[in-house]
């Protein structure tokens, strides 16, 4: 693996100043910082062969048509899925599961069927299965976690009922940190034949995900929290699933014939790609992809844990500092609160160092109230931090509970 | 002192730290000269919305001149709402809704100010003068029964 400063120096924005201080990101779980190698990619559709896709005649569109389709492979190469038919790409985490929610709700939920979800998920796992619930009559129920920030898998095995349609769990807690034990949830929903859907928005990033593996029926994630641009993101679903679903949106691109009589659907995965899709950002992934295999998962998976370990004990050691989340299993995301301070204030002078945190619910407000807090300090690390960061963030915290107090 | 002298007096005292630290440690201060709320004026009724802290404000009109007094969760919120105070309160309702407040931006806190800003300063001036907009229209209506 390449050494950190060599890391750094792929990012451009790592090196800048903020308030004439050095920039000490920590919201990667927000949004992670583009590699130089991914912004040429997008430079390049539009410098030297830009033409909408599947749609011309001529080598512009042809060119780009080609690079795009590429970057489905890349995506179906990096998730191991078996079939370029099963990827298809969206705006992001909250298009795909909008996509799934919709038409999964369309296509297979009845007034008083269930669906379950787990009290870590983020809002975008949250709210379409609740607008599509209030359209079917159909339920949620939701998986109870522990004090350390896992869930209950017991009461997960409760909830799962001949009613149970579909479950959709995070494969990484956003506000805590906590992994999921997803295999286990999606053996025991198979189990029964309830199809699983993975929100990989907090995992893809961390380690490697194999969805055939894994055996999820659906797997998303979001382009820009694993170093690709924003504005891209991708479904997996499994053929079958695709297959039988109806699409979300009609437009171009995703019809097969149309007449004002009837539309007829194009193919996998098409079907589900209505307009012009972001094929920048989506060759723009598939380049942030290369970079991630190039400098290697595995590796990433224990810098990260490197990262983890020494920050939780650097920030345990201040006796001021309380943790939410103490999952044995947990990505590089601590979750804290200051004693007696409030964590907007906490975050403010944090910023005034050059230190970016979030702080808030972290649209999790479900997590915030079964802690009975407002919100949290999140540090969100990944392999391009440092241990040096941590030092200084550690002496900033410090800093704050002085001032405060 | 007019609205804007004490606007331009806030600038001032500001416009001595280059430092954040000690801007925000000027906050601090700020926020224990707050007149604090009435803890049973501490409820939802007097709670302005914000993402991250609360801030509770309460209105009190002797037919001349508002009077707030407020109180938040977070301390730095809890100077902001004291600066907003000093400007504003013991103001008619038509200076209120005539204020333009420009030492917002003078002091550096103007990134506090988008709509969707977790502290809330938008909600904060939006909440005095709409406070000043209901005093006035009543009294419009008292003058107009009477």
């Amino acid at each position: 693996m390449k050494d950190i400063s060599e890391i750094r120096a792929d990012f451009p924005l790592l090196g800048r100043k903020v308030y004439n201080k050095p920039l000490i990101y920590f919201d990667n779980g927000a949004t992670t910082q583009k590699p130089l190698c991914v912004l040429d990619a997008v430079r390049e559709v539009y410098t030297t062969y830009n033409g909408n896709i599947h749609r011309g005649v001529h080598a512009m569109s042809d060119m780009t048509s080609e690079a795009y389709e590429n970057a489905r492979e890349k995506v179906r190469s990096f998730i191991n899925a078996g079939k370029r038919e099963e990827i298809v790409f969206t705006s992001g985490t909250t298009g795909s599961i909008n996509t799934v929610a919709f038409s999964f709700g369309e296509r297979y939920i009845n007034p008083g069927d269930e669906v379950i979800l787990s009290t870590l998920e983020h809002h975008a796992n949250i709210v379409p299965w609740q607008m599509m619930c209030m359209r079917k009559g159909a339920l949620l129920k939701v998986i109870p976690v522990s004090d350390n920030g896992e869930i209950l898998f017991e009461e997960y095995l409760k909830l799962l009922s001949p009613k149970t349609r579909i479950v959709a769990v995070t494969q990484a807690s956003n506000a805590l940190g906590t992994i999921l034990p997803v295999r286990e949830i999606i053996g025991a929903a198979h189990a029964k034949d309830i199809p699983v859907l993975i929100d990989g928005a907090q995992g893809i990033q961390h380690g490697v995900i194999d969805v055939k593996s894994l055996d999820c029926d659906f797997y998303v994630f979001s382009g820009h929290k694993i170093y690709g641009p924003t504005g891209i993101g991708v479904l997996y679903g499994k053929e079958k699933w695709l297959s039988e679903l109806p699409p979300y949106q009609g437009g171009g691109d995703m019809v097969e014939k149309v007449t004002f009589e009837k539309t007829t659907y194009n193919e996998l995965p098409f079907k589900f790609e209505a307009g012009t899709v972001n094929y920048a950002g989506a060759i723009g992934l598939g380049r942030a992809l290369d970079y991630v295999s190039d400098l290697g998962r595995d590796e990433i998976t224990g810098r990260e844990k490197a990262l983890l370990d020494y920050a939780t004990k650097r920030l345990s050691a201040i006796k001021q500092l309380r943790i939410f989340g103490n999952s044995p299993e947990k990505i590089s995301t601590i979750s804290f609160l200051l004693k007696d301070i409030h964590q907007y204030d906490t975050g403010m002078v944090l910023d005034k160092m050059g230190i970016a945190v979030r702080t808030g619910t972290h649209c999790a407000q479900p997590v915030m109230d079964r802690f009975g807090i407002d919100g949290t300090v999140r540090i969100s690390m990944c392999f391009y931090n440092t241990m040096e960061e941590i030092d200084a963030l550690g002496t900033g915290i410090e800093k704050v509970i002085s001032m405060f107090s | 002192m007019t609205i804007n002298e004490v606007q331009d007096n806030i600038i001032e005292e500001f416009s001595l730290f280059d430092d954040w630290m000690d801007k925000y440690n000027l906050l601090i201060d700020m926020g224990r000269e707050l007149p604090v709320i009435d803890p049973k004026f501490k409820v939802k009724d007097y709670l302005i919305e914000g993402c991250q802290s609360k801030v509770w404000l309460h209105p009190e009109y002797d037919a001349k001149v508002i009077s707030f007094s407020a109180d938040s969760d977070a301390i730095i919120t809890r100077g902001i709402v004291g600066l907003l105070i000093k400007v504003l309160s013991g103001r008619t309702p038509e200076e209120i809704i005539g204020a333009e407040l420009y030492f917002i931006d003078r002091i550096g806190l103007r990134q506090n100010l988008s709509p969707t800003r977790s502290n809330g300063l938008l909600s904060m001036v939006r909440q005095m003068k709409l406070y000043a907009m209901a005093y006035k229209a009543q009294g419009l209506g008292q003058r107009a029964q009477g």
